[in-house]
């Protein structure tokens, strides 16, 4: 038996103007769990583009088991037993598991019928063999994020993949799920399948993989043995110098309180009540983390405070201001500033320089503008400081927005809110998507603020994150706080069992035993 | 970024290049020889002072269209109404100038004002309604078009006519043309219109490049998200935008009223003044210096086609197959990217 499924050797892409993979090569073993670890730009996607016939490759070549071929689309890739779960799942919602799994290559029955009974059959078995727990029947939006990731890679089997490529895999799921999804990739490896797994978390490499192939800025860096390595000597390779993983930081010291909310209740946009009665103090000089599962109502709650969301009833103070109701701008105005969780989508106007970013909440004021008319003088030079200040690394504040990384948009988009010296600076998902070495300096930048006495309410869905960085953890469910906890005093399990909905009492009890 | 720059201005010269080159092919493949259908072409625009002041005259309503386009455009918003914001405009200058006597310096400024006014409202009610209750404004904005084309045909049967097609003729002192600027020109229907086009495309370029509204208006345009998330009334600036572009139409309008024409007639169809507008935002790449070129382009080439069949034998609508080459072309400009990144990339 050969003794590689996948063999890339010594792949170039290039884009225009820049080289996005050079020279590197991934050799992938039948059984085993391959990372493919690299911060974000990398060039991580463009390898597994390349493999999954997305992108022909400028220089190099492509050996599946052994056999020299050219992958010239997907649907190539797919034949050749290669499969891909992305990110964001590509799943019809109101279809079934099942429906969705067939799309594209439905079992049929004379003219044209869809035998879903059969392809239900056949799920279910596949799914029983690899420990998969999936009901082929239920709707897809019905099912859990982990169910959902789980059908994508029963999509996978189905059509007879070897090898699955899995990116972020970990991403969307609670530390529970993870659980799960490390137990079910053993089941595949265990059935001679081999994963591909992006990913540029370290403890999860440390803990389910076999080998890694670490590369950095385009560059094929080294391929290691996981049983070899450890985690600091894997973020050296992957950043390229040595990284401080616990963030340093002082204790708090709380003075008053900035924020209070009480009774809080608040809707979504289907007027579903998302925000059920919340009551939450932030004080000066502290970082409060809420922990909790995408969907609790975080993102209604945030909206509310900042004013792009009505609540419905309850009550926000700011500095014993109410400021529940107003507009953005007011409460902008009133000492809020806001770092968004889609900094794509409400952080940044993509398409505008960076400069003109950087005062998108005080453009209307002095120096920026004079009866209406903007001084882009005193734009630029205030832009030329802030970047200055906070390295964001831009070609030249004229730069469209879109055009940096998303490591430098968020610092712009930092600099920008802290700039505004505000009493109350809400940071939602800061990190998300971002590599270590700019994961450490917005950290590091939260606790600054901090120190500087003022108060930090940061959401995170990275329970990393929340203990790291946090003074205090409120763990949100269903729209309440329900456990309010000490970084110091908690672990990941209780913190994930508070976020499933368990009591304190009892989530101390099982993580206890647990351990 | 100076790249790109470069390519907005290269896109739609390319375009404009590559449709002539479309025309030519189709007129050789039907037997007509091209020079001599181009020369014909460029003789009807340009060929003496009277078909200069004709292409002009030709451009203005154009230049005033085209922004109403581009200005909504850069606000995110598809007014696809210009062309009944055309028409009520039209049919507010010619009632001022039928209406009122009044001095010249008074009297034309009241004409352009009640234009305004009349397309800013007419683009008020598609802009408040996709404000406040999320109707997309293009559905809006065409059946708007079809109550003003109706409706002032009614009005000029009735109110500025006894039953007629026709309306009385303005007053002298609302007309926008001299005999003096018409013979200069040839005796051709140019009018002082092409300076109010001239002061608009202007005004449209300091609006939303210089000032705190226009860096409103194109943040809502790019991301309303952000532009909420930053304190900005996305709702406010909608209505603004439409009421601007919508003013811009209606003045495009009174520059037939009370400068080509002098009255306004019953019309059986659109004008196409507001949809060739859409035309010119796009070659123009909806900027207000682009948009006048553009406009001035499209306003010669309509002028020049009349001369086509009588010097070359060439029908006139092969201009039409041009100016939809052009634009489609510029739709296109994915593929020119992609092949002038080619060029690019083996001149390395």
């Amino acid at each position: 038996m050969e003794k590689y499924v996948i063999e890339m050797l010594n792949i170039r892409k290039e884009f225009p103007g820049i080289v996005a993979n050079n020279n590197i090569n991934l050799q992938v073993k039948k059984g085993e769990i391959h990372a493919l670890l690299g911060e974000n730009g990398a060039g991580k996607s463009t390898l597994m583009n390349v493999l999954f016939g997305l992108y022909q490759p400028e220089k190099g070549e492509i050996r599946v088991r052994g056999e020299k071929i050219k992958i010239t689309n997907p649907n190539v890739a797919n034949e050749l037993g290669i499969g891909m779960v992305h990110q964001h799942f590509m799943l019809v919602e109101p279809f079934t598991v099942a429906q969705n799994i067939i799309l594209g290559s439905e079992p049929t029955k004379g003219a044209g019928y869809v035998d879903i009974k059969q392809a239900e059959k056949e799920i279910k078995e596949l799914s029983d063999r690899y420990g998969l727990s999936v009901d082929p029947s239920a709707k897809v939006r019905d099912i859990s994020v982990g169910m959902q990731q789980r059908a994508e890679i029963l999509k996978t089997l189905y059509r007879g993949a070897e090898v699955i490529i899995l990116d972020e895999p970990t991403a969307v799921l609670t530390p529970q799920e993870i659980l799960e999804l490390i137990s079910i990739m053993r089941n595949l490896t265990k059935e001679g399948i081999s994963i591909i797994l992006i990913t540029h978390k370290l403890k999860e490499i440390m803990e389910v993989c076999d080998r890694v192939t670490v590369i950095r800025k385009g560059e094929g860096i080294d391929t290691v043995n996981v049983k070899d390595t450890n985690v600091d000597d894997l973020a050296a390779l992957m950043v390229g110098r040595q990284v401080n993983f616990k963030t340093e930081k002082t204790p708090a010291k709380p003075k008053e309180a900035i924020l209070s909310i009480k009774d809080l209740q608040v809707k979504d946009a289907r007027q579903a009540m998302m925000v059920k009665g919340l009551n939450l103090a932030v004080r000066a000089g502290e970082i409060v983390g809420i922990a909790g599962i995408d969907g609790n109502g975080q993102s209604e709650l945030i909206e509310a405070i900042t004013g792009l969301r009505k609540s419905e009833s309850g009550e926000i103070k700011l500095n014993s201001k109410t400021i529940t109701n107003l507009s953005p701008r007011k409460v902008t105005e009133s000492g809020v500033a806001h770092i968004p969780q889609d900094r794509h989508k409400f952080g940044l106007v993509l398409d505008y320089p960076i400069a003109e970013n950087i005062v998108l909440q005080t453009y209307y004021k002095k120096p920026f503008s004079k009866n209406k008319v903007l001084s882009f003088k005193a734009i630029y030079e205030h832009a030329d400081k802030l970047i200055k200040d906070f390295d964001v690394r831009t070609p030249s504040p004229k730069t469209k927005a879109r055009a940096l990384s998303g490591g430098n948009q968020q610092k712009a988009i930092i600099a920008r809110e802290v700039d505004r010296s505000p009493d109350l600076l809400i940071a939602a998902q800061p990190t998300r998507g971002l590599d270590v070495g700019a994961i450490e300096t917005i950290h590091r930048r939260l606790i600054e603020e901090r120190d500087k006495g003022r108060a930090v309410l940061l959401v995170s869905f990275e329970l990393d994150e929340v203990m790291n960085v946090s003074d205090r953890i409120a763990v949100m469910f269903d729209g309440q706080i329900v456990a309010e906890v000490k970084p110091e005093e908690t672990n990941e399990q209780e913190l994930g069992l508070l976020m499933a909905g368990s009591s304190k009492e009892k989530a101390r009890q099982k993580a206890g035993e647990e351990k | 970024m100076m790249e790109n720059k470069k390519l907005n201005i290269l896109i739609p010269i390319l375009s404009v290049l590559l449709g002539f080159l479309v025309g030519a092919i189709v007129m050789l493949a039907f037997g007509y020889n091209p020079i001599e259908g181009y020369a014909a072409l460029f003789q009807g625009a340009f060929g003496s002072m009277y078909n200069i002041g004709e292409s002009i005259r030709r451009t203005i309503p154009l230049v005033l269209s085209g922004l109403a386009i581009a200005f909504a455009f850069r606000s995110g918003l598809f007014n696809i109404g210009a062309e009944g914001q055309v028409f009520v405009g039209w049919f507010a200058a010619v009632w001022v100038g039928v209406a009122f006597d009044l001095p010249a310096i008074i009297h034309i400024p009241l004409a352009i004002l009640a234009a305004a006014v009349a397309g800013a409202l007419w683009a008020f009610v598609p802009g408040i309604l996709k404000a406040t209750r999320g109707v997309h404004e293009v559905v809006v904005t065409i059946m708007m078009n079809y109550i003003a084309l109706h409706t002032t045909n009614y009005l000029i049967r009735t109110l500025l006519s006894d039953g007629g097609s026709q309306s009385e003729r303005i007053a002298n002192s609302a007309w926008l043309a001299t005999p003096g600027l018409q013979e200069m020109f040839g005796y051709s229907q140019i009018h002082w219109g092409f300076i109010v086009s001239i002061i608009f495309a202007v005004f449209v370029w300091f609006f939303l490049e210089k000032t705190t509204y226009g860096y409103e208006l194109r943040a809502v345009g790019f991301n309303p998200h952000a532009a909420k998330y930053s304190g900005m009334s996305v709702k406010r600036n909608i209505v603004l935008a439409m009421l601007i572009s919508g003013g811009l139409a209606g003045i495009g309008g009174a520059m037939e009223g009370i400068g080509t024409f002098g009255y306004m007639y019953t019309h059986g169809a659109f004008t196409n003044l507001g949809f060739d507008g859409i035309a010119v935002a796009l070659l123009g790449a909806n900027t207000a210096p682009g948009v006048v070129l553009a406009a001035f382009l499209f306003g010669a080439l309509k002028v020049g086609a009349l001369s086509m069949p009588p010097l070359s034998g060439v029908p006139a609508e092969l201009v039409e197959i041009v100016i939809a080459m052009i634009i489609f072309f510029v739709a296109a400009s994915y593929m020119i990217r992609l092949v002038i990144m080619r060029f690019k990339k083996e001149e390395n």
